[in-house]
């Protein structure tokens, strides 16, 4: 047994410098798995969920969260805030829900105005959040403006951010292309649906969210 | 007189334009713009903040059969050297081109080009 008992030296050192609490923002365009990852989380460490999932985009249109969800790395936990907010989109057509995925008119109008609402509701969320776990699809192109937008919003706010390369278990899925597309963040490939991968991203949601920075606003 | 052609608009707009405005005038000179249907391309984009403000404003200005919002394209920002920093060269927004979702798509995007395409009839 070392100097410090079964207490480790990172352990150590976050009880010193690190963050005891943070709140986390589950962030992404719609049907990227935010919600999927939101129940993985909660499921893994509290044995709850957060919400329904579905198919049709914009299925989260009210941000939800989840309050003192511990999430621990060996010796070291940080208590966190998980909040799972709305896809962003810069587009909102009622038609698609209607002509894609069968719904009737009333329901695309009202599922599309609620969708707005929900952006909108998003945005304003990231004024009061400590990071955010970035959620992309990896079967898709990762350069779209929503992703730039999310991330030079926390970048300019000096906030620590974790891409989640989600949808691994799909066989288009390339987390390479999101590692190199945004080398300064840290990639966790998983997959939400099934769990694979999920120990590595609470390890580095704990190490890189218990950093104490200054937040500029 | 002369007939006016009917055509697609695509405006290209300087920096010293957009420069010239505050951040609330950028935001409403785009979103008229684009509302009248036409296709902006910025010399010098929109900050994080701003392009976050004009995603909320779109969102709130989107009408069921006549605007289903915007399609945005541009990059994050310039990021000068160790050097450039020492001199005072600040970050610079780059190029960003935005237009009505339901005539503007992009088809491809990668770190250095974008290329979009009008489709009139998308959407509205």
């Amino acid at each position: 047994m070392g100097l410090f008992g079964k207490v480790s030296f990172a352990s150590i050192l976050q009880r010193i410098f690190g963050k005891k609490h943070a709140r986390i923002g589950i962030y992404g365009p719609p049907n990227v798995g935010k919600t999927t990852l939101a129940n993985r989380i909660l499921r893994d460490w509290t044995g709850d969920i957060m919400g329904s999932v579905s198919e049709i985009p914009h299925e989260t249109r009210r941000a939800k969260w989840k309050k003192n969800v511990r999430v621990e790395n060996g010796n070291s936990s940080l208590m966190m805030d998980i909040v799972d907010t709305p896809g962003i989109a810069t587009k909102v057509d009622y038609k698609e829900f209607m002509n894609m995925y069968g719904l009737t008119r009333d329901e695309a109008k009202q599922r599309a105005k609620e969708a707005t609402e929900g952006v909108i509701e998003s945005i304003k969320w990231l004024e009061d959040i400590d990071g955010v776990v970035l959620v992309m699809d990896a079967t898709q192109d990762p350069f779209t403006q929503v992703n730039v937008t999310i991330l030079g919003n926390l970048e300019a706010r000096n906030l620590p951010v974790l891409i989640a390369a989600n949808k691994i278990d799909a066989e288009d899925a390339s987390p390479a292309t999101l590692k190199s597309a945004f080398p300064q963040h840290p990639v966790v490939p998983i997959s939400a649906l099934t769990g694979y991968n999920a120990e590595n991203l609470y390890s580095t949601m704990v190490t890189h969210f218990s950093k104490k920075r200054k937040r500029r606003r | 007189m002369i007939k006016k052609d009917k055509g697609i608009a695509v405006t290209l707009v300087s920096r010293q334009k957009l420069g010239g405005l505050s951040p609330s005038e950028k935001l409403k000179f785009i979103i008229k713009e684009v509302r009248d249907g036409k296709i902006l391309v910025l010399e010098q984009g929109l900050t994080p903040f701003e392009q976050a403000k004009l995603i909320e404003h779109t969102m709130k200005e989107i009408e069921e059969d006549t605007f289903i919002g915007i399609e945005m394209d541009g990059y994050g920002e310039e990021r000068p050297s160790f050097i450039q920093r020492v001199f005072g060269i600040v970050k610079k927004q780059r190029m960003t081109v935005i237009g009505p979702a339901h005539l503007l798509k992009t088809v491809h995007k990668d770190s250095d080009m974008i290329e979009t395409m009008i489709i009139p009839g998308r959407g509205v």
